[in-house]
């Protein structure tokens, strides 16, 4: 394990600790009021279940209800932004950025306007739902937004972090939230800054690099790899845009092989931001690991989790097959 | 910035815009005519007689803000701008230019003195609501003011209404928006291309007072401003008719000036019909 990152207990236990992401942005949204006053929160239709509940408590007369109405949760928070505030957005990924994503681009993107899109309910863990409301393309559609800041927290604990430092860079941000339990691999002591990866164990066979609850995912791969003889280095990418290249790079450079996971769309997410990079600057050979052009469909999470091969266990057995039939690219590249 | 012209200098200036409007419109080749034409009486009462504004200090703390929210009609804001100092008149003549600080559609960050990024439809309102909830709800500043255009072809958005319906649920009487009743849209008149009315009785549904007056007096313009001013606890909205292309024979009414700049010859047709009043003048020389 790399001493830089402090990693949580019995991470590998059945008593692992687990806590929807989304909680760890209502406590970081409420902490952000309490440290900034301009911090103004607007939700349509969601309070509770995007967890603005604890922000509306404390600070009733900064929190604004706009119903459900997704453009206009975000032009009237962009006019809030030009009278001073900063503003959190927030709805299920699926409807904001999902339905609104050319008000997100003209009016707090283009605009330079520090509007925060919170995304909740994102990804597969939304199971029951449905595909409807399994937002699998919003990191693809939010990192191709010049100016736009993309950052999806690995758990609770890393969201809360996320959530008070997106209220203090100034810039137009996006924020990706889960809605079900998910295992807690970070600790209080653990880093997070906009625009780092970290390396969360390190390896020389393979880069497994991960963003939001893949995460976790891919240190359950990578300690079953090591049963292989696979020794794997698991980079933890909570800041999709701007990319930690350098990290990366890093990591690729000592490895030769590059494994990406994310809980959405290979095309154009994680994967294909890695991928895009490393093949103009590093060709080592990549897999990307995620839902492949298709939609998911209603079940409890894990099972849809499975289904799609996106479990620790299934993740090592692709991961395997990709290391056993591509060999690492040359060193000293 | 308000209240030291006279009727008939304002409507003075309102004929220096619409000129501008004309030449920057030629040399730029491209861009609306017949919108920011309509809107010259309106958008010149706005900035030299009814907002506080400090065109020196563009982000004055006490301002009045000015959303145009159908971006397009952009020339006619840039006109009045100029002619009220945000930056040199000269630089008019770089509208849609390379290395421009006059987008096409105006960009915020590229020209102080703008409130928003505007263009695509329907989001400016929304924008002015945000910073009239905040005056009202949040910072407590009453005697500032938020005003406000749309298009009509513009209420065929629904991020139109989603922003009426919030207006008129948080009673923000700091708004003031005008409605640039022309009747025209890029396809055709706007009642052949999506019916608006009853457009001022959907206003009223959704909580507003209405007000609907001729774009074109300007009188009518601060009557109708001061009334909004005196509603309390509603947002308000000026249906605001106008002549699309006012000011030149040729364009008035007609839909395809909508996206359409005058060639030479025809600039010089309408800049010579506005320097003369319409042939009133009867002194120049061809």
């Amino acid at each position: 394990m790399s001493s830089h990152y402090p990693l949580a207990e019995n991470l590998f236990s059945d008593d692992v600790k687990a806590e929807p992401i989304r909680a760890g942005f209502g406590r970081g949204l409420k902490l952000a009021g309490e440290q900034d006053e301009r911090v103004v929160a607007l939700c349509a239709d969601l309070t509770e279940s995007v967890q603005m509940h604890l922000f509306k408590e404390s600070f009733p007369n900064r929190y604004i209800e706009v119903g459900v109405a997704e453009q206009n949760l975000v032009t009237v928070a962009s006019g809030m932004a030009r009278a001073g505030k900063i503003p959190f957005t927030a709805s299920y990924a699926a409807f904001s950025p999902g339905r609104n994503w050319e008000q997100i681009k003209t009016t707090a993107a283009l605009n330079d306007m520090p509007v925060k899109v919170v995304g909740g309910h994102a990804g597969l863990y939304t199971g029951p739902d449905g595909a409807t409301h399994q937002m699998l393309e919003d990191i693809a559609i939010m990192r191709t937004m010049p100016n736009m800041i993309v950052v999806v927290p690995g758990d609770s604990v890393e969201a809360e972090k996320a959530t008070l430092a997106i209220a203090k860079n100034g810039k137009p941000t996006y924020l990706r939230v889960a809605r079900d339990k998910t295992p807690i691999f970070s600790t209080a002591d653990s880093p997070f800054e906009i625009g780092k990866a970290y390396v969360l164990r390190e390896g020389k066979d393979v880069t497994l690099c991960g963003t939001g609850t893949m995460t976790y995912e891919l240190l359950v791969a990578a300690e079953e790899l090591k049963k292989h003889s696979i020794d794997a280095e698991v980079v933890h990418v909570p800041t999709v845009k701007p990319l930690d290249t350098e990290t990366i790079q890093a990591s690729a450079h000592k490895t030769g092989r590059v494994v990406t996971a994310e809980e959405g769309q290979i095309a154009g997410g994680l994967g294909g931001a890695i991928a895009e990079y490393l093949g103009e600057h590093m060709p080592v050979p990549i897999k990307r690991l995620g839902v492949e052009d298709r939609y998911g469909e209603s079940g409890a999470p894990r099972e849809v989790l499975e289904h799609f091969g996106l479990d620790g266990k299934h993740l090592a057995e692709k991961i395997r097959e990709f290391v056993k039939r591509v060999p690492q690219y040359k060193k000293g590249y | 910035m308000s209240g030291n012209l006279t009727l008939r200098q304002l409507e003075d200036k309102a004929n220096v815009l619409r000129k501008d409007i004309i030449a920057m419109l030629e040399e730029a080749g491209s861009g609306h005519s017949a919108g920011p034409l309509g809107l010259a009486d309106l958008v010149t009462t706005l900035y030299f007689d009814i907002m506080k504004i400090d065109p020196k200090n563009p982000e004055w703390n006490e301002r009045d803000y000015f959303f145009l929210s159908n971006g397009h009609c952009a020339p006619v804001q840039y006109a009045a701008m100029a002619e009220a100092g945000y930056f040199s008149k000269d630089e008019l003549m770089t509208l849609r230019k390379w290395g421009s600080r006059l987008q096409g559609h105006p960009e915020r960050t590229k020209l102080p003195g703008l409130e928003n990024t505007s263009g695509p439809l329907g989001s400016g309102l929304s924008q002015a609501a945000g910073v009239a909830y905040v005056l009202q709800h949040i910072d407590n500043h009453m005697h500032r003011f938020v005003y406000c255009i749309t298009g009509d072809g513009e209420l065929d958005e629904g991020n139109i209404w989603e922003a009426a319906m919030f207006a008129g649920k948080y009673k923000l009487s700091q708004l003031i928006v005008f409605v640039d009743r022309n009747n025209i849209q890029i396809d055709g008149n706007t009642e052949d291309v999506m019916p608006l009315e009853d457009l001022a009785g959907k206003w009223r549904s959704f909580g507003w007072h209405v007000q609907e007056i001729d774009g074109h007096n300007i009188e009518s313009i601060q009557d109708a401003v001061g009334m909004a001013k005196a509603i309390e606890n509603r947002p308000s909205v000026i249906i605001t008719h106008t002549i699309p292309g006012k000011g030149v024979d040729f364009m008035e009414y007609d839909y395809h000036w909508h996206g359409m700049p005058p060639n030479h010859e025809q600039a010089k047709e309408a800049l010579k019909e506005l320097r003369t009043l319409r042939g009133k003048i009867r002194s120049e020389h061809e």
